[in-house]
């Protein structure tokens, strides 16, 4: 760890870059830091030169866990994993929502220009927005969807029902998807969602993937046998 | 000799990984296709994680149609996981394999809900025993009542090694509301918390049948390895461990011979099962009775 920095609720951590390479916009990285077995998802949130940089909403125990890394601290990191955003869209809008933010300041760097769009809970969370100069921010209740324009190649990440509502609207929509996985490179068939009908591997098959194609997966709701 | 615990890598999307280990061991494959378990499928709990993922696989079919030439290629030592819901479901997966170059059959044997724990084991591995000639081995629940007793019922039976051991079974509780994270509410527990647990079974089972024992359950170290090795496993599989460190079986092979040296033990036979010498027991002779131990 060479960097930490508070960016709403929310922690960048930057990680020395070693020999790893950034990979395509989109694509994660699996992290670990100490008091943790296995490693957490994350989408790249910035590449500067000699680091990778990454955006945690300390959620649950693993993403405190990695939160609370301090600068010298060892961190795991392994990647880049996954398939990213495909980058020849002619009209790209970038909308996000929450953390969902992170892969875009990435993702920016190679659409320069591309308008953004960022939904935020609060004026707190919002301040994550300051890693995209010139976005457009939502504030809840207001949800992000209202601020669509028509005719863009949406490129989204975010919450599920955010991504759900996106793909209702522009169901050609590239989304980036998210799902616990304990492996990141498809050995343990935790991180299963439901694609074009079938449970997939979201390491193997996204996390970037159509909208339309995606149905069930851990944060949809379920039924649940009785007790 | 270090493997693959069956459900924790994916050789054909990590071959890399593979080739690290001596031999690899196959996801669990059952007669027919299965998709297995609704998400979510894993959750970290203190020390361990759990997982539900339910026998998620191609079928026999697929698997010996496509699957297993891939496999193949890769130039590892095969051994192939068997599963089934009934003894005739074993035999079927192995006898589709009799004609493949596959090095070992691992049948996945779990049933700790069974009035006759023994029995069963006895059923799945004489119907599997009758339907091939490969070396058979047994992997066994650490919930089975007796595990010695189950496993020599599995040696009578024509098992030919032993691999110990499969998951407990547990349960962890969203944070927020308290509801059970997995799907499927319980699910198999492994990792750092299981060593012990497989430790035990290999201790207990070393002496109650000649057959050679893969020993699983929380290894992520030499040392780990090294102390099945001394309970008397013959080989060791790493599991969680590869999730979060694709490259621990390079590590921990390098670690264990440290280990091994560090001890002043010639070789891995020189210290399988040394934990079982009584202080009336010279060194020498204990590694003269685990030299004669069968090793696959």
């Amino acid at each position: 760890m060479v960097g930490v920095e508070a960016v709403g609720p929310y922690r960048l951590l930057r990680t020395d870059r070693g020999e790893l390479e950034p990979g395509v916009p989109g694509q994660f990285f699996m992290l670990r830091t100490a008091g943790l077995l296995l490693p957490r998802p994350m989408s790249l949130c910035l590449a500067p030169p000699g680091e990778l940089a990454f955006l945690i909403d300390p959620v649950g125990p693993g993403t405190r866990a990695l939160a609370s890394a301090e600068v010298g601290d060892a961190i795991d990191v392994l990647g880049p994993l996954g398939n990213g955003f495909r980058l020849d869209v002619a009209c790209p809008l970038l909308v996000g929502g929450g953390v969902g933010v992170a892969p875009f300041p990435h993702l920016a760097e190679h659409l320069r220009g591309a308008p953004v769009v960022l939904g935020f809970r609060t004026a707190w969370h919002a301040e994550a927005a300051a890693l995209l100069p010139g976005a457009e921010v939502v504030l809840g209740p207001r949800l992000v969807t209202e601020a669509i324009p028509a005719g863009h190649d949406v490129l989204g990440c975010g919450p599920e029902p955010m991504l759900r509502a996106v793909a209702a609207l522009e169901p050609s929509a590239q989304l980036a998807w998210e799902a616990p996985m304990a492996c990141g490179f498809g050995a343990c068939f935790g991180c299963v969602v439901e694609i074009d009908g079938r449970l997939r591997r979201l390491c193997v098959d996204g996390p970037v993937l159509p909208g339309r194609v995606v149905g069930a997966t851990s944060e949809a709701p379920r039924e649940r046998t009785a007790v | 000799m270090i493997l693959n615990a069956s459900g924790c890598l994916d050789a054909l999307a990590a071959p890399d990984v593979a080739r690290g280990l001596d031999a690899y061991v196959t996801k669990t494959v059952t007669p027919l296709p299965r998709e297995g378990n609704a998400p979510a499928r894993i959750a970290e709990t203190e020390g361990a994680m759990l997982n539900s993922i339910g026998l998620a696989n191609p079928g026999i079919d697929v698997f010996a149609g496509e699957t297993l030439s891939r496999l193949l290629e890769l130039g590892v030592p095969l051994w192939v996981s068997v599963g089934g819901f009934r003894a005739s479901d074993y035999a079927e997966v192995c006898g589709r394999l009799e004609a493949a170059p596959v090095d070992v059959l691992e049948l996945n044997v779990s049933c700790p809900n069974v009035t006759a724990p023994d029995a069963v084991v006895a059923e799945i591995v004489a119907a599997a025993r009758a339907a091939t000639t490969k070396p058979l081995y047994a992997k066994l629940s650490p919930h089975l009542p007796d595990l010695p007793s189950a496993a020599a019922a599995a040696a009578e039976a024509g098992a030919d090694g032993l691999t110990l051991v499969n998951t407990l079974r547990g349960l962890a509780l969203d944070e927020r509301t308290l509801h059970p994270v997995l799907s499927t509410a319980a699910g198999g527990l492994s990792g750092p918390a299981l060593r012990p647990v497989a430790l035990a079974a290999v201790h207990a089972c070393y002496r109650a049948t000649a057959l050679p024992i893969v020993g699983v359950g929380g290894v992520s170290s030499g040392r780990h390895a090294l102390e099945l090795v001394a309970a008397g496993a013959a080989a060791v599989a790493v599991g969680t461990a590869l999730f979060a460190d694709p490259a621990a079986a390079a590590r921990i092979r390098a670690e264990l011979a440290a280990e091994l040296a560090a001890h002043g033990f010639a070789d891995l036979d020189a210290a399988r099962g040394i934990a079982h010498a009584g202080p009336g027991r010279s060194l020498s002779e204990l590694t003269k009775t685990a030299a004669n131990q069968q090793v696959y």
